[in-house]
């Protein structure tokens, strides 16, 4: 029987314990997350505000899908499956996502949103979706952008 | 102690589970190979694996393993594993467990993307699963009976560097292993490459099971390469395995993997299959299980 070095074992329990508290720290409520929460939520922003950043030459990409009559249905499949969760069922956004029918995110250019969606907001939560094939990301970005009238606008008109 | 806190860690897990919501992801079909997409933030996914094995100068046997992957942030996934395994005609038992870490480094998508898998191991001489392929690992290390191999038991640290390529549909995949077993072993090598591409790369409009784009496809190819003292391909196995990945509406993946030995050192014929489950929502209904903020 082979046995374990007693300095890799106390190591191994040590950063086992600090990833556990830093778990804990990571999801609950101690003053550290709550700043770190309020901080993201200032920036949820993050979401139009990394629209800004998307290269030029992302930005300037036409949504090779735009007059597809079959890629808004889709979109919006994809986006109850994969999105929804964090934004909402009708993309309003929730506490840990933006809402979608913003006009940062409505006024950024598709290419923008694409760039958006490939890359994720890593360190804000959210995930990448390149895993997604590209023109299911460009359904996606067809039926984000027509989201543009807000949900609670249009139940007042 | 911890056999106290076990019981209730399990029934608040259970209901965590329960009480999750579900949300399909789009699963990889590697069963070996990993790419660099890590789970959702705050996303459980609960998955069986299986793999029989063929053994000559043995029993065949038929190794299992329940996962359950987490994501803790959009660039961090921790895994719990616990392995078992049957030998016909012989027994089944418990062989162990595994911890393994993923992060990734980068901010944004490149052309290569690299993550850092981090792993400790505590696992019985028994642990059949193959989940990895490192240093000497040859299908005879398997033959002995399970009364005998119980006995030996691995305390291992494994580090992989995940390199991972998605384009045009297709994604590309090269890990490469390196084990340091904590008794003073020398450091072992290994690999795994793989590539995969959906069936169909556009969503069609309704939700529906057998569409293509529910199909993923591909092929993984992994083995060991020595150890410090005796790097490379000798005294070594290789297997290459077709992939498929079927990601149902429902929920649900299911994931199958025929695998055949390369040498004469492997295992002739691998057969792996695995179901699984994404409960999203999983950590705030955790937290708030435990008074976490509302």
């Amino acid at each position: 029987m082979r046995t374990p070095n007693k300095a890799w074992l106390r190591c191994l329990s040590a950063s086992t314990v600090l990833l556990f508290v830093s778990i804990g720290n990571a999801r609950q409520g101690n003053p550290d997350s709550v700043k770190a929460t309020a901080k993201t939520a200032k920036e949820k922003n993050s979401g139009e505000s990394e629209l800004d950043k998307a290269p030029q030459k992302a930005r300037a990409t036409r949504n090779p899908l735009q007059n597809d009559p079959e890629a808004l249905a889709a979109g919006k499949k994809l986006f109850g499956m994969h999105c929804a969760e964090c934004h909402g069922e009708t993309a309003e956004g929730t506490r840990r996502a933006p809402n979608l029918h913003d006009s940062q995110v409505q006024d950024a250019p598709p290419g923008a949103i694409f760039w958006v969606l490939t890359n994720g907001i890593v360190w804000h939560g959210m995930p990448v979706w390149s895993k997604l094939p590209e023109p299911q990301r460009w359904q996606l970005v067809t039926y984000i952008k027509s989201l543009r009238v807000r949900p609670e606008t249009s139940a007042n008109h | 102690m911890l056999s106290r806190l076990f019981p209730s860690f399990f029934l608040i897990s259970l209901l965590a589970v329960l009480l999750s919501s579900s949300c399909l992801a789009q699963e990889n079909p590697y069963i070996v190979a990993y790419d660099h997409y890590m789970e959702e933030p705050g996303s459980l996914e609960v998955e069986y694996f299986s793999t029989f094995g063929t053994q000559r100068g043995g029993n065949d046997f038929h190794a299992f393993w329940l996962e359950f992957e987490y994501g803790a942030t959009a660039w961090w996934t921790t895994e719990f594993y616990l392995d078992a395994q049957t030998t016909f005609n012989d027994s089944t038992l418990f062989t162990g467990f595994r911890w393994e870490n993923r992060f990734r480094p980068l901010k944004h998508e490149h052309f290569i993307n690299p993550v850092i898998y981090i792993e400790y191991e505590n696992t019985s001489g028994a642990d059949k699963i193959l989940k990895e392929i490192e240093g000497h690992d040859v299908e005879a290390d398997n033959g002995d009976p399970n009364s005998v191999a119980r006995h030996e038991h691995d305390h291992e640290l494994e580090f992989k560097l995940l390199l991972s390529s998605t384009h045009k549909g297709w994604n590309f995949v090269e890990n490469t292993i390196a084990t340091k077993n904590l008794s003073n072993d020398p450091w072992e090598f290994g690999y795994a490459l793989g590539a995969s591409r959906p069936l169909k790369l556009k969503a069609t409009p309704k939700r529906c099971n057998f569409c293509a784009e529910n199909f993923i496809v591909g092929a993984e190819m992994y083995g060991g390469l020595g150890d410090r003292y005796s790097f490379g391909l000798k005294d070594t196995s290789h297997y290459l395995a077709p992939v498929a990945a079927w990601n149902l509406p429902s929920d649900w993946t299911l994931r199958v993997s025929p695998g055949f030995g390369l040498n004469d050192d492997s295992h002739r014929f691998l057969l792996r299959w695995g179901l699984s489950r994404e409960f999203s929502g999983f950590g705030d209904l955790v937290g708030h299980l435990f008074g976490g903020r509302q």
